[in-house]
């Protein structure tokens, strides 16, 4: 019979210390994973990559202007023929060039006046969740009567003293919606804050400043790309509406929001100068909801705290 | 490894803390006085462990948290190192950190998620030495991991690969990167496997062996405390009922609760735990924080409480042995074990 | 004739990583009236198990083998059936009492919605029911404390509640999944005393699951002990603790620290993390933390038993056992003859010898 040998149970120190590390796998990294297995907001974001690409590229390669009057095809249809896809307006301008350049000026304003929205409210909230007490208290009492401020008035206000700039139209939305993106972080900090892994930093002698920045605004990221997701749509809207008002982009730009506003008017005579721009409109509306949507579901609770 | 008889590097003297809860309306304001922490005191030598036992509600959990000011203190005092904790302000205090550090309960929930684990580690590293070169932080985060019991590789990984004694380890690293010579460990092992509580405290006792800490290691289970504590400090709503030294304690406690907790704990051994069972006499529940019984806190659970018992506190008093016991019958009792 | 029988169970999970066995063939059985602990670390597979008897198993879990309870195979009916057997002729008690209790509603409402749901009584007579049920779990005054709250409730009186919610329909069989793990020691030593006097006064069976050894050492009657996904040792509670075989089980009551024994020795902890069971090792399981591991542990341990229930999946000979079960190159149905064979305890790494093996 033969001697049995003992297997030997390696010291795991011994063999892995000479081994290299090994990569980790962040929260992050999850949920991307989950997020491009949800097909709604993979489908909804090549759409909205074939729109961005198109409002930025594609005015450079057709053959007229936004402003570019053809006097030889005023209000017609669409048709190939003509060279006007989309057909023209009154005054004989292509609707397809005018929806491109339009969806230039809408999809930037909602994505500048968001960052505007962004950059003031996770720093207001997050400094008024964490400090608490009266700073907290004073903080969100500014909110709460900017938010009783109505809204179209303050607008009014600024584009009579100002003129009707664009940039003024970055800062008057992104002025108004930075109180939401405020009152949610400050929420979220509120429950953050109490963690125990933000007492374990006070323990280790971690400063404020950094336990802001290090521990409370990473863990906050999740719910607030949502609800940026979220609030471009909500922006566009909103140009939209001012546009509607009279109150947005001023000629010869235009914006999605005053595409629709004039092609309203015509809507009996030449409905394609309202249905194009529309559609665009609501195609992006719909893509930034199932994005926004699908990163509520890939940020699973279950990891977020 | 037995305490010297140097002198002690902390010492408590008549720690209390109080939460106020409020209720009712604008009108009827009720206030509400939860007498967590209600004066305890106790010295902890260089080198020594004391074990702090207790339920919940017995505040050991929130003692901790107050003599590190985590939280603020209503009553008492703290010396570090002859230096009185309890007076300074923020600043002055977030610099003793250095020196004094916590290991929290829930391995998981007290690592940042979105952190991989050489950061944590490192943190304390980072805010104390700004000025440190990079690779040193890393060599130190790297040997810290070793000396935990921690693959070096695994420096760049998140809190949730790791399990949850492994997330323990990365907790006890980061307490100890800075070489502190207080550490407390608020009920390390409770939230893990058996299997794996008994690595920890094997881990905990050769560190503190080490490095030379001081230790405070709170628990709510006896047998878990005996393993590595000096001298044993027994909580019950807010109060020490009995610091003894570990010998005498197991052998003969002097306090009934203690007696009781003994026969509480659960032995692998059915016909052990049979007898045990036909000898323990606790019965009822904890009384609500909001009704503590006059006179001795413990009284109306005790089978041994005389009239006294109702009406006196008894003070928490030195006996012949060295050990303390806050117990009016503590001289004619004899629950050994 | 066993109140539950269960063969090849297999439990799977379907994760992103790929297909996970929670789960990998147990047998098990209870008999009326027995108490039967399951002990395991996280990841033992040790609840997964339950679930998958009771049809609880999460979305991506899918579950194979059969389950015989009073005769009919619980993995074969369908979610309705299932729903008539739980609570009514199975009732399960969870580890965390504030979670599975309503905190919105009474104890009363809740307690009264159970009995009148499965047990077909008036309103008025599974009030009394429920009352009963509180005052055989010691809560006091349950006339007046069944119309709370479970916050007003303290943590044991919780899971006394559902104890007591469980004994409404008096089921042939109680699951508690760690009852007393959530709780102080002077609880858990009442909850403990609590079970046994219930199972002295009932008919029930009982599985207890726990990864706490010491906490069943008084009340269980057989324990299982798990380790990724199977039963690595069965036997009767006195077994289990006076003669274990398998290094695990003595690995596992090696490391609880005891009041009863000397206590400057150090802790025997079993070295290493619990498995993953999507990485675990050829062969043993449990060879890769096994201070007697030897070489043919790189094979699949065969199934050493002395008959009754007392089963160990080790290459090291059990006395008085033969191997009921072999996957590896051993045959089944050899018996050893215990003059042959050393006390494995006593057998040191290196020093295994088998009759039979060439």
């Amino acid at each position: 019979m033969s001697e049995k040998t003992a297997l030997s149970v390696d010291d795991p120190f011994a063999a892995a210390l000479a081994m290299e590390d090994v990569p980790g796998r962040s929260l992050w990294a999850d949920a991307w994973h989950r997020l491009l297995k949800n097909r709604a907001a993979v489908h909804s974001g090549a759409i909205m990559g074939v729109v961005v690409l198109s409002v930025v590229f594609g005015p450079m390669l057709l053959p007229w202007e936004a402003d570019f009057t053809d006097w030889d095809h005023t209000s017609t249809p669409p048709s190939l023929a003509t060279g006007h896809w989309f057909g023209t307006d009154a005054v004989g301008r292509d609707i397809l060039v005018r929806t491109l350049a339009g969806g230039r000026i809408s999809l930037l304003v909602g994505l500048v006046a968001t960052l505007v929205s962004l950059a003031i409210g996770v720093t207001y909230g997050a400094v008024a969740g964490y400090y608490g007490g009266m700073t907290d208290r004073i903080m969100m009492r500014g909110v709460d009567i900017i938010y009783a401020l109505p809204f179209m008035f303050f607008v009014i206000l600024l584009m009579v003293v100002f003129g009707r700039h664009i940039v003024l139209i970055f800062v008057a939305i992104g002025a108004v919606n930075w109180l939401d993106m405020a009152r949610i972080v400050r929420g979220q900090t509120l429950s953050l804050k109490n963690m125990e892994f933000v007492e374990a930093a006070r323990a280790c002698g971690v400063d404020h400043h950094a336990i802001i920045r290090r521990h409370i605004i990473p863990n906050l990221l999740g719910v607030v790309m949502v609800y940026v997701t979220l609030t471009i749509p909500q922006v566009i809207l909103v140009e939209s509406f001012l546009s509607f008002l009279g109150l947005g982009v001023q000629e010869p730009m235009s914006s999605w929001g005053a595409l629709v506003n004039d092609g309203a008017q015509d809507m009996e005579s030449a409905p394609w100068t309202l249905v194009f721009p529309a559609v665009f409109l609501t195609v992006t509306l719909y893509c930034f909801n199932y994005i926004g949507d699908g990163m509520r579901d890939a940020l699973d609770p279950k990891d977020r705290l | 490894m037995t305490a010297s008889a140097a002198k002690p590097v902390l010492r408590v003297q008549d720690l209390a803390v109080t939460f106020t809860s409020v209720s009712g309306g604008v009108f009827s304001r009720k206030e509400r006085q939860l007498r967590a922490v209600d004066g305890i005191s106790f010295d902890l030598r260089p080198g020594e462990t004391l074990g702090v036992v207790g339920e919940s509600g017995s505040g050991k959990s929130t003692l901790a948290r107050a003599i590190l000011g985590l939280i603020p203190a209503n009553r008492g005092r703290v010396q570090w190192m002859g230096e009185d904790l309890t007076g300074l302000d923020e600043e002055q205090l977030r610099q003793k950190r250095k020196q004094l550090q916590i290991v929290f309960q829930d391995p998981v929930a007290s690592l940042n998620p979105r952190m991989t684990a050489g950061d944590i580690i490192a943190e304390p590293l980072w805010t104390f030495y700004p000025n440190m070169e990079r690779l040193q932080v890393e060599e130190r985060t790297r040997g810290m991991m070793k000396m935990v019991g921690l693959l070096p590789n695994q420096i760049n990984r998140y809190p949730h690969e790791f399990s949850g004694g492994q997330c323990q380890r990365i907790g006890i690293a980061r307490a100890l990167v800075l070489n502190p010579r207080l550490l407390i460990c608020d009920e390390p092992v409770s939230a893990l496997d058996v299997s794996i509580q008994a690595q920890i405290i094997n881990l905990m006792k050769s560190l503190q062996r080490k490095l030379g800490l001081a230790l405070i290691f709170i628990a709510h289970d006896l047998s878990v405390v005996r393993y590595i504590s000096d001298r044993v400090m027994v909580m019950y709503m807010g109060q020490a009922m009995e610091v003894s030294c570990k010998t005498s304690l197991y052998r003969r406690p002097l306090h009934p609760y203690s007696n009781a907790l003994m026969k509480s704990v659960a032995v692998p051994d059915p016909r052990l735990a049979r007898r045990l069972r036909q000898e323990s006499w606790l019965t009822g529940d904890m009384p609500s924080p909001y009704q503590r019984p006059k006179g001795c806190i413990f009284h109306n659970r005790c089978p041994f409480k005389i009239k006294r018992c109702e009406a006196d506190v008894p003070a928490l008093r030195r006996m012949e042995s060295g050990d303390w016991v806050a117990c009016h019958r503590a001289e004619d009792l004899d629950l050994s074990i | 004739m066993a109140l539950l029988d269960v063969t090849g169970l297999e439990v799977r999970f379907d994760t992103p990583e790929g297909v996970v066995k929670a789960v990998n063939g147990m047998d098990l059985s209870v008999a009326a009236g027995e108490t039967l602990a399951i002990v395991g670390e996280s990841g033992s597979g040790k609840s997964q198990l339950v679930m998958a008897l009771l049809g609880l198993l999460a979305e991506n879990g899918s579950a194979s083998g059969s389950a015989l309870f009073r005769g009919q195979d619980l993995m074969q009916m369908t979610p309705r059936e299932l729903n008539g057997i739980r609570g009514k002729h199975i009732a399960m008690i969870f580890q965390d009492p504030m979670t599975s209790l309503n905190p919105y509603l009474t104890i009363e409402k809740q307690m009264v919605e159970v009995a009148m749901h499965h047990q077909g009584l008036a309103r008025d007579e599974a009030r009394a029911h429920a009352v009963e049920m509180l005052r055989a779990v010691r809560i006091p005054d349950p006339e007046e404390r069944i119309r709370q709250y479970p916050h007003e409730y303290s943590g044991g009186m919780r899971q006394r509640v559902m104890i007591a919610i469980g004994l409404l329909c008096e089921p042939d069989l109680l699951i508690a999944d760690e009852p007393t793990t959530a709780l102080d020691v002077t609880v858990q030593a009442q909850i403990t005393e609590l079970v046994g006097e219930l199972r002295q006064q009932r008919q029930m069976a009982i599985i207890l699951i726990t990864h706490d050894m010491a906490a069943v050492a008084e009340i269980s009657d057989r324990i299982i002990v798990m380790y990724a996904g199977e039963a690595v040792e069965t036997g009767s509670v006195e077994d289990i603790f006076y003669r274990p075989h398998h290094p695990y089980t003595r690995g596992l009551l090696a490391s609880v620290p005891r009041l009863d024994r000397v206590s400057d020795e150090e802790l025997q902890a079993i070295p290493g993390n619990p498995p993953n069971l999507q990485d675990l090792p050829s062969g043993c399981r449990f060879r890769d933390r096994c201070s007697q591991a030897m070489e043919e542990c790189l094979q699949r341990p065969p199934l050493w038993t002395t008959g009754g229930g007392r089963t160990s999946r080790c290459f090291l000979p059990m006395e008085g056992g033969y191997i009921a079960a072999a996957e590896g190159p051993n045959e089944p149905g050899e018996p050893v003859e215990t003059a042959e064979v050393r006390d494995a305890s006593a057998a040191g790494p290196g020093d295994k010898r088998r009759e039979g093996a060439a």
